[in-house]
Parts: C-alpha cells; structure tokens; sequence
C-alpha cells in the first residue's frame, strides 16, 4: 500500500493535471516534491493563496488543468478571487490541508480552520472533507471528475487528524 | 535604469497607447485587469482573445501567468492598471520565479485609482513597478513616456524572448467608459473556443 501522499499524487496525473501551484504546507510537502521533478507538470511556488486562483483560471482558459495547494488559513486569502470561479464558471480544485483542528498547538490557526468550510461553501464552493487515508484517492478522483467534468469547483479539506500532529519542540 | 521616476498623472492618451499597441498584436491573447485598462482594450476593438475582468482585483497578472504557462509558444499580454498590478504586487514575484518567455505585462500607469475618483496611488508616491518587477528578476522592463516606444514595445512581446513588464505613462484624465461584455462565462467560452478547446 503507497502511502496516502503518493496515491494522491498519482489521481493528479490520472487526471492530466499540468500546473500545480502551491503555498507550502507540510501536509503537502510530498506533492509538492513530487510535481516539481515531474517532467509534465509545473510546480508554481505563489506568494499568497489567491495568486493560484486566478492562476487556475488562466491555465484553464489556455487548456491546461491545475490545481491549488494550501492550507487552511490560506483560504481567507482568497475569498474576493473566488469570484472568478461563480462569475466565468472556471473548472477549480484546490487540496487544503487542515490545521487549527486536531491537537492544535497555535491558537493562531483555529479561528479560520473553524471559518473553512462555511468560507468556501458561501463563495459557492463544494466542499468534500478526507479523514481517513483510506479514503483519500477516492475522494480526489471524485473531486476532479466533478470540476474537470462538470465545471464546477471543489476543495478537498485533508484533515489535520490525516495529516498529523504537528510537533512542537522548545529550546527549552 | 532609474527606477525612482514616479507617475505624476501627465502623459500618452491612453486608448491611443492601446490603440497603437494593439494594432501590432492581433494574435497576441490579452488579459485585461478591471476598470479603465478593459475599457481601452475594447475600445481598441473587441475579439475573441480578449478576457476582460470585471472584478477579482490583484488577479490580472497571475491569470496571465497560468494562461502563459498553459499556452508556452503564444504571447500573452496581461494589461492592467497600477493600481490593480499594486494589489496583485506578489504575483510579480511569482512570475519572476518562472520567468515565461511568452508573458508581458504593460501596465498603463495613471498613479490614481481612476474607478473611484482619481485618488493617488503608490506609484504618484514613489513606488516604482518597473523597479519591483526588475527585482523580482523580470528579464526586461520599461518605463514609455512616448508613443514612439509602444511599436518597440509591441515587437518585443511578440518575440516572446523572455518576461517583462513595462509601465506607460498616460494621463489622469476621464475617458469614456466603453464597456465590454460582463458574462465571465461568456468571455471564457469564446476564448477556450478561439484556441480551439473544448467548451462544456
């Protein structure tokens, strides 16, 4: 059994995904890694989350399909951009890893793990939740047949619970 | 390069900038930033390879990059507004990094938000958006004061040698507002099917 990130990687290729923007994460460190030495894909490093929205949109415009990587405090990055998405009816899938839920050290990051869903919902994005490893391609497949399929938009929420514990060590 | 020139509002006209500019790019696919920049793109004359935005502010350049990097052997023309490229300042780092050959921004620099009652902007108080885009490692950028420069600036988009932005000063002045189509999907649809892409 691969691991979860690498299946991961491979439902992107199944579904011809060529750029792959991203701001980091260390949930999607493996993916990142992955598409940046894939000779078919092109990884774009962004400064804030809504850069790869509208980056989305014109890679679809010119026939490519993309993705958007973030984590979960990124989404408010994005909320007026996500009106490309209703407005043109671009194809968009973003995968964002959760932080501020499970275990979660900085207090900092909860407020908008609790805002993400509703966030996303209330710009008119689907949104599919992924708790279990298990689980994971599977529900990405079905992510990207709905928007490359149907036009529409989705983000796949990974769970902070999937990803891990994030470990925090003091010089202490 | 002196980057420390700042945009005092005097300048080209800037539909005639459009214009001139536009006549020499009929293949050229443009993405145009809200407000007066797609007002003087389609004043140039509508076609199916113009997508004009009418929101997502900051969003114009970033959109021309992926459209650039899906499309590598066409120019892309991302024309916008100082104070919409100001928004989107991050983007220019973003493109820095991946540097498409075929990406040219031209940003028609009036130093005001023109939308919202000529109120200054960063770059009638110093900031230099050439100076930003050369730092982020632009391979070119250009300050045009003339119309003279826009032919040479049309050329070297076409030529698709490497990204680079350029800042044209035009006046602060009120032009006529023409006004493009607003159905996003519209726009979209006409553009994928003008590259010959599939639509839903």
């Amino acid at each position: 059994m691969t691991a979860w990130q690498d299946q991961l990687f491979d439902v992107l290729k199944k579904n011809r995904i060529r750029q792959v923007a991203y701001v980091p994460d260390a949930g999607h460190a493996r993916l990142i890694e992955r598409a940046g030495l894939d000779p078919d894909m092109r990884a774009v490093v962004l400064t804030t989350e809504e850069e790869g929205v509208a980056l989305v949109c014109g890679a679809w415009l010119g026939g490519d399909r993309a993705v958007l990587l973030m984590q979960s405090s990124g989404v408010g990055n994005c909320v007026n951009m996500f009106s490309l998405l209703s407005n043109c009816r671009f194809p968009f899938l973003a995968l964002i890893t959760m932080r501020g839920e499970w275990a979660e050290f900085n207090p900092w990051q909860v407020p908008m793990a609790k805002a993400t869903p509703s966030v996303l919902e209330s710009m008119g994005i689907g949104v599919y939740r992924v708790s279990e490893a298990k689980d994971v391609a599977d529900t990405v497949q079905a992510a990207a047949e709905l928007v490359f399929g149907s036009d529409q938009s989705a983000a796949v929420l990974l769970s902070q619970r999937l990803i891990g514990r994030k470990v925090w060590t003091t010089g202490k | 390069m002196d980057h420390r020139q700042v945009s005092t509002g005097e300048g080209l006209d800037r539909r005639l900038a459009v214009a001139r500019l536009m006549e020499q790019c009929a293949d050229v696919m443009v993405i145009a930033g809200l407000g007066s920049p797609g007002y003087d793109l389609f004043a140039a004359g509508d076609r199916d390879l113009n997508f004009y935005l009418w929101g997502a502010m900051g969003g114009a350049a970033a959109m021309g990059l992926g459209l650039a990097l899906a499309q590598p052997k066409r120019a892309v023309l991302v024309l916008t507004g100082d104070g919409e490229q100001l928004m989107g300042i991050g983007a220019l780092a973003t493109i820095g990094v991946q540097k498409p050959k075929n990406l040219t921004i031209v940003v028609l620099d009036n130093g005001r938000y023109g939308e919202t009652g000529m109120q200054r902007s960063h770059t009638a108080l110093g900031v230099s958006l050439t100076g930003v885009a050369a730092a982020c490692g632009f391979d070119w950028t250009v300050d045009i004061t003339e119309e003279r420069a826009i032919g040479p600036l049309a050329a070297r988009l076409k030529a698709m040698q490497g990204c680079g932005l350029a800042c044209i000063r035009v006046k602060a002045d009120e032009v006529p507002r023409a006004l493009p189509a607003r159905d996003g999907s519209h726009l979209k649809n006409r553009f994928r099917a003008a590259l010959g892409l599939t639509t839903i």
